[in-house]
C-alpha cells in the first residue's frame, strides 16, 4: 500500500479530471446511441462512477473525508436506482415484449 | 541510478495504464453488440475503478465498490438479462445518422469540459497528505457524526426502493381486475 500511494505524487490533478471527463462523455454517448434499455442503464452507471472517482480524487487532493462519504451515499443511491430501474424494465418487457427504448414513446405527444 | 529511475517511471505509469484500461473497456461496453458482453466489460471497468481507489488509498471505497458494484449491481444486471432471455444480438440498431449525432454530441461535451479544464491554473499533483484519510475508522467517524441524518434517510430510501421493486416486478395475480395495471 505504501509503495502504491507513492505513485500518486507524480499524477497531476488535471489528468484525473481528464479521465473522469472522458468516461462521463463515453457514458453520455452510450445513452445517446443505444436502444437497448439495459445498456442505457449501464451507461448511466458509467457516468455515476466517473463522478465517484472525481469526488474521491478531490477528497484526497484537499485532505477532506467528506467527499468519500458522498461517494458512499452515491453508491447507496445507485443501488436503489438500479433495483427500481430493472424492475421497470422487467415490467415493460412483460407488457411490450421488447426493451427497445424507441417503443416507449407514448409520453411523447 | 537506473534502477531507481525505472521504479519511478513504472510507478508513474501505473495510473496511466489503468486509466487506459478504464477508457478502453468503457468504450467496449457501449460499442459491443451483445448485452452480456457489455455487462462483462462493465465488470472489468469497475475493477479498474477499484484499482484507482486503491491507488488513491481510499480503502473503504475500494472494498465497497468491489462488493456493491461488482458483486451486487452487475449480478442484478445479469439476472435480469437471464430472466428476459436477452443474450442474443437481436437489438435493432439506430440509424447511422442518429449514432453520428450521438457521438458528435458526446464529443462536444468532452471538448467543452476539456476546454474548461484548460482554463484552470496549472494543476498541482495529487498528494496524499494523511495516510488514513480513506480508512474505515476515519470515514466511519465522519459518517456517524456529521452525516448521521443522511445515513438514516438513505436507509429509508433503500427500504422504499426494495418495496417499490417488489411491487413493480411482481406479476399481476388477477389480470381481470378493474384496476389499470400500467
Amino acid at each position: 500500500m505504501e509503495s502504491l500511494t507513492q505513485a500518486l505524487k507524480v499524477v497531476p490533478l488535471n489528468h484525473y479530471i481528464l479521465l473522469s471527463a472522458i468516461i462521463f462523455s463515453i457514458g453520455v454517448i452510450g445513452v445517446l446511441i443505444r436502444r437497448n434499455a439495459i445498456v442505457v442503464f449501464m451507461s448511466v452507471e458509467l457516468m455515476l462512477n466517473a463522478v465517484n472517482l472525481l469526488l474521491t480524487v478531490f477528497s484526497v487532493y484537499s485532505n477532506d473525508p467528506n467527499g468519500q462519504v458522498f461517494v458512499f451515499f452515491i453508491m447507496a443511491l445507485a443501488a436503489a436506482e438500479i433495483a427500481i430501474g430493472l424492475a421497470i424494465i422487467v415490467m415493460i418487457h412483460r407488457n411490450t415484449n421488447s426493451i427497445d427504448v424507441d417503443i416507449l414513446n407514448r409520453l411523447k405527444w | 541510478m537506473p534502477v531507481k529511475v525505472f521504479l519511478f517511471t513504472s510507478r508513474m505509469s501505473i495510473f496511466y495504464f489503468i486509466a487506459f484500461l478504464s477508457i478502453l473497456f468503457s468504450l467496449l461496453v457501449i460499442f459491443s453488440k451483445n448485452p452480456v458482453h457489455s455487462v462483462l466489460y462493465l465488470i472489468i471497468t469497475f475493477f479498474t475503478f477499484t484499482i484507482h481507489y486503491i491507488i488513491l488509498n481510499a480503502q473503504f471505497l475500494a472494498i465497497v465498490n468491489f462488493i456493491v458494484y461488482m458483486g451486487a449491481i452487475l449480478v442484478l444486471f445479469l439476472f435480469v438479462m437471464m430472466i428476459l432471455n436477452l443474450n442474443k444480438d437481436s437489438e435493432p440498431t439506430k440509424s447511422i445518422y442518429v449514432k453520428l449525432a450521438g457521438v458528435i454530441g458526446g464529443g462536444t461535451l468532452l471538448v467543452t469540459l476539456v476546454a474548461a479544464m484548460k482554463g484552470l491554473a496549472k494543476s498541482q499533483p495529487v498528494v496524499l497528505q494523511s495516510v488514513n484519510l480513506g480508512s474505515v475508522k476515519n470515514l466511519g467517524q465522519v459518517l456517524f457524526h456529521e452525516f448521521l441524518l443522511p445515513f438514516e434517510v438513505s436507509s429509508i430510501l433503500l427500504l422504499s426502493a426494495m418495496v417499490g421493486a417488489v411491487l413493480l416486478a411482481t406479476k399481476d395475480s388477477n389480470p381481470k381486475s378493474t384496476k389499470p395495471t400500467v
